[in-house]
C-alpha cells in the first residue's frame, strides 16, 4: 500500500480513474441541466456561471453532457471488458488444463479473431442490426476475448510448471480444482493489469464508433458523439471539439497510467528493482 | 526455417478461409434476411423474394459462399446495389486515396517512432527520455479522430494553410494533381502517425536499451568503436526485431484508423464507401470490403512473420 502511493503513475492514474468515476457517480443523481434539453435561443454560448462550459448547437449545457457521457465509457468499458475476460479467461484456463489439441484449437480461434479488429465487427455486427449501444460493446467484447484467452494461457502454462501444482495434483486435486485454488489467483494480478489497458481501449473504441455513427444513439450523450456534432461547428464555435476530446485523453491516460503503475507494483521481479 | 514457413503458410490459408466463412455466415446466414434488411421493413414479399432471387439468395449457402469466394479469387465481384457498378471497380476507385494514406502514415509513423525511440534510449533517464516517454504517454491517450479534428482546427481554420476536408483526386485534368492531391492526405496521414508513433517510440526505446545491456555491444565498445558506432552498427539491427512485430500488429490499427480518418477528412476512400454502403444498406460492397480489409491484416500478419523468421537466427536455428 505504501509503495502504491509512492509510485507516481499510479498516483497520477489513479487520481484520473477516481475522477472519472466520481463523475460518473455523481452524474446519475445529478447534473447541471438535463444533458438532453434543448434551448436553441441560448445555442453556442461560451462558459459562463449559468453554463460552465457553455452550450452547443442546439443550446444544451456542454458541462451535463460530459458529465452524463462518462457514465456511457464506464458502462461500455466495464461490459465489454467483462466480455472478454469471463470468455478469455475461460478459454485461455481451459487451453492450458487440457492442453493438446483444445490449446491448439483455443490458440488458432484467437489468431483468427485478431482478423477482426473492433471496429470491422461493428461494421459487420451494425450492417445487419443496425447501430448502436449494444452493437458497439458486443464488438469490443468480442474483439477483447483473444486478448485475454492468449494472456491467460501464458501465464497459466507459468502456473502449471511450478512444483505446488504438481503436489496439488500428486495429492489428487483434478484440472479444475487447480485451477480455481492455484492457477486463478496466481494469475490474478496479470489479468488485472489488462483489464485496465483494455479498459482504456474500449473507451477509445467506443469513442470511435459513437464519432462514426455506430455506437450510443441520441439522445443518450456520447463523448464520441458530441465530437462528431462539434466538428459540424468548427468554424463558429471550435472550443466545442476541445472538451469531449480532453475528457476522452483524461480517462484514457488515467487507465493507461494505472495499468502501468499496477505492472510495475504487482510484478514482484520488478518491485525488487525499485 | 522449412518447417516454420509451411506451418505459417498453412495458418495463413486456413486463417483466410475461416475470415471468409465468418464474414459470410454473419452477414448473409444470420438472422435478418439481407433482402429484408437491404429493402427495410415496408417491403412486400414478392418485392423481397425478387431481390432475394436477384442476390442469388434463392440459392443454398454452400453454393452461395463457393460463388462468392470462387468470384473473388477470379477477381470478380458482384454489382453493388445502390452504385451499380462491380464492387471490385468502386474499391479499386477508393484504394487509389486509402492505399497512398496507409502508407504515407506508415512511413510517418516509422520515422517519428524510430528517431523518437533511439533518441529517448540513447538518453536514457535524461530530460530528452523523459521528454518523449511524456510524450508517447499523451499520444497513446488522444483518438486518432480528435487529433484529426485538432489538425484541421489549427491548419484549416485558424492558419487557413489548407482545406478543412475532401480530396481533388490526383488527376490535373480533374482539378487536382499529385502534389494537390499529396496536400489533401498530408494532415490525414499525420492524425493517424502520431498516435500509432506513439506506442512504436515506446518499443523502440525499450528495444534499443535491451540490447545496449547486451555483451556484444559490451564487447564492441571494449574493441574500440565510439557508443554512436556501436548504436548504428549493432544495437540498431539487433533492436529491430521487435520493432518490426509491433509495426505489423500496428498495421491492423492503421486499417481501422484509416476507416475513421476518412470519415473525419471526407476522404472519398474505402472507409467512406463502407460507411456510404452501410447508410444504402448495400450488404455486398459491406461483405467485399471488410473481407479486404481482413484480407489485409492477415496477409501483413503473415509477411512480419515471414521476415521475423527472416532476420531472427534462433528461428533458423530452431529447425535443426
Amino acid at each position: 500500500m505504501r509503495s502504491a502511493l509512492r509510485h507516481p503513475s499510479f498516483m497520477f492514474g489513479g487520481v484520473l480513474v477516481l475522477l472519472l468515476l466520481v463523475t460518473a457517480a455523481l452524474s446519475v443523481v445529478w447534473s447541471p441541466y438535463p444533458p438532453g434539453d434543448i434551448d436553441v435561443p441560448h445555442k453556442l454560448q461560451l462558459p459562463s456561471a449559468a453554463h460552465w462550459l457553455g452550450t452547443d448547437s442546439l443550446g444544451r449545457d456542454i458541462a451535463s453532457q460530459l458529465l452524463v457521457g462518462a457514465q456511457n465509457s464506464i458502462v461500455v468499458g466495464v461490459i465489454a471488458v467483462g466480455i472478454g475476460l469471463i470468455a478469455g479467461v475461460l478459454l485461455g484456463a481451459l487451453a492450458s488444463a487440457r492442453r493438446g489439441w483444445v490449446e491448439e484449437a483455443v490458440m488458432r480461434a484467437s489468431d483468427f479473431t485478431f482478423a477482426f479488429p473492433a471496429l470491422l465487427s461493428a461494421i459487420m455486427l451494425t450492417a445487419i442490426y443496425g447501430p448502436g449501444l449494444f452493437t458497439s460493446i458486443v464488438a469490443i467484447g468480442i474483439f477483447n476475448i483473444p486478448v485475454f484467452a492468449r494472456i491467460t494461457r501464458g501465464a497459466a502454462n507459468a502456473v502449471w510448471a511450478r512444483e505446488y501444482v504438481l503436489a496439488a495434483r500428486a495429492a489428487g486435486k483434478g484440472a479444475w480444482r487447480i485451477t480455481l485454488d492455484h492457477v486463478l489467483p496466481n494469475i490474478a494480478s496479470v489479468l488485472i493489469v489488462q483489464a485496465t489497458v483494455s479498459f482504456a481501449t474500449a473507451i477509445l473504441a467506443e469513442a470511435a464508433l459513437s464519432y462514426l455513427g455506430l455506437g450510443t444513439q441520441p439522445p443518450q450523450p456520447s463523448w464520441g458523439r458530441m465530437l462528431n456534432e462539434a466538428q459540424a461547428q468548427l468554424f463558429q464555435a471550435p472550443q466545442l471539439a476541445i472538451y469531449p476530446g480532453v475528457a476522452i485523453a483524461l480517462a484514457v491516460l488515467g487507465l493507461n497510467l494505472m495499468g502501468d503503475g499496477l505492472r510495475d507494483l504487482l510484478d514482484p521481479k520488478l518491485a525488487r528493482k525499485r | 526455417m522449412t518447417l516454420f514457413l509451411l506451418k505459417r503458410v498453412a495458418t495463413f490459408f486456413a486463417t483466410l478461409f475461416v475470415a471468409s466463412t465468418v464474414i459470410f455466415a454473419v452477414l448473409e446466414l444470420l438472422p435478418g434476411n439481407a433482402a429484408q434488411v437491404m429493402l427495410g421493413t415496408t417491403a412486400t414479399p414478392e418485392a423481397i423474394a425478387a431481390w432475394e432471387h436477384k442476390l442469388g439468395l434463392d440459392q443454398p449457402p454452400l453454393q452461395r459462399y463457393l460463388n462468392w469466394v470462387g468470384g473473388l479469387l477470379q477477381g470478380q465481384t458482384a454489382v453493388s446495389y445502390s452504385y451499380d457498378t462491380p464492387v471490385s471497380q468502386l474499391i479499386a476507385e477508393r484504394l487509389q486515396v486509402s492505399l497512398p494514406l496507409a502508407v504515407m502514415a506508415m512511413v510517418l509513423t516509422t520515422g517519428i517512432a524510430l528517431s523518437l525511440g533511439i533518441y529517448a534510449a540513447a538518453r536514457h533517464n535524461r530530460p530528452g527520455d523523459v521528454g518523449v516517454m511524456v510524450a508517447s504517454q499523451l499520444g497513446l491517450a488522444i483518438p486518432n479522430f480528435w487529433f484529426a479534428i485538432l489538425l484541421i482546427l489549427l491548419f484549416a481554420v485558424k492558419l487557413q494553410w489548407v482545406s478543412a476536408g475532401g480530396f481533388p483526386g490526383w488527376r490535373e485534368e480533374d482539378g487536382g494533381g499529385v502534389w494537390e492531391g499529396f496536400k489533401a492526405l498530408l494532415l490525414p496521414a499525420l492524425a493517424l502517425a502520431v498516435v500509432q508513433a506513439a506506442i512504436l517510440a515506446r518499443v523502440t526505446r525499450s528495444a534499443v536499451l535491451e540490447v545496449l545491456r547486451e555483451d556484444f555491444v559490451r564487447t564492441a565498445r571494449a574493441k574500440g568503436l565510439s557508443r554512436r558506432q556501436a548504436l548504428w552498427r549493432h544495437v540498431l539491427r539487433n533492436a529491430m526485431i521487435p520493432v518490426l512485430t509491433i509495426m505489423g500488429l500496428q498495421f491492423a490499427n492503421l486499417i481501422t484508423g484509416t476507416i475513421v480518418v476518412e470519415n473525419v477528412f471526407v476522404l472519398p476512400g474505402i472507409g467512406r464507401l463502407v460507411f456510404q454502403a452501410i447508410a444504402n444498406r448495400d450488404l455486398v460492397v459491406v461483405r467485399d470490403v471488410v473481407m479486404l480489409l481482413a484480407a489485409v491484416v492477415v496477409i501483413v500478419n503473415f509477411v512480419v512473420d515471414v521476415l521475423y523468421a527472416l532476420i531472427d537466427p534462433r528461428l533458423k536455428a530452431s529447425d535443426a
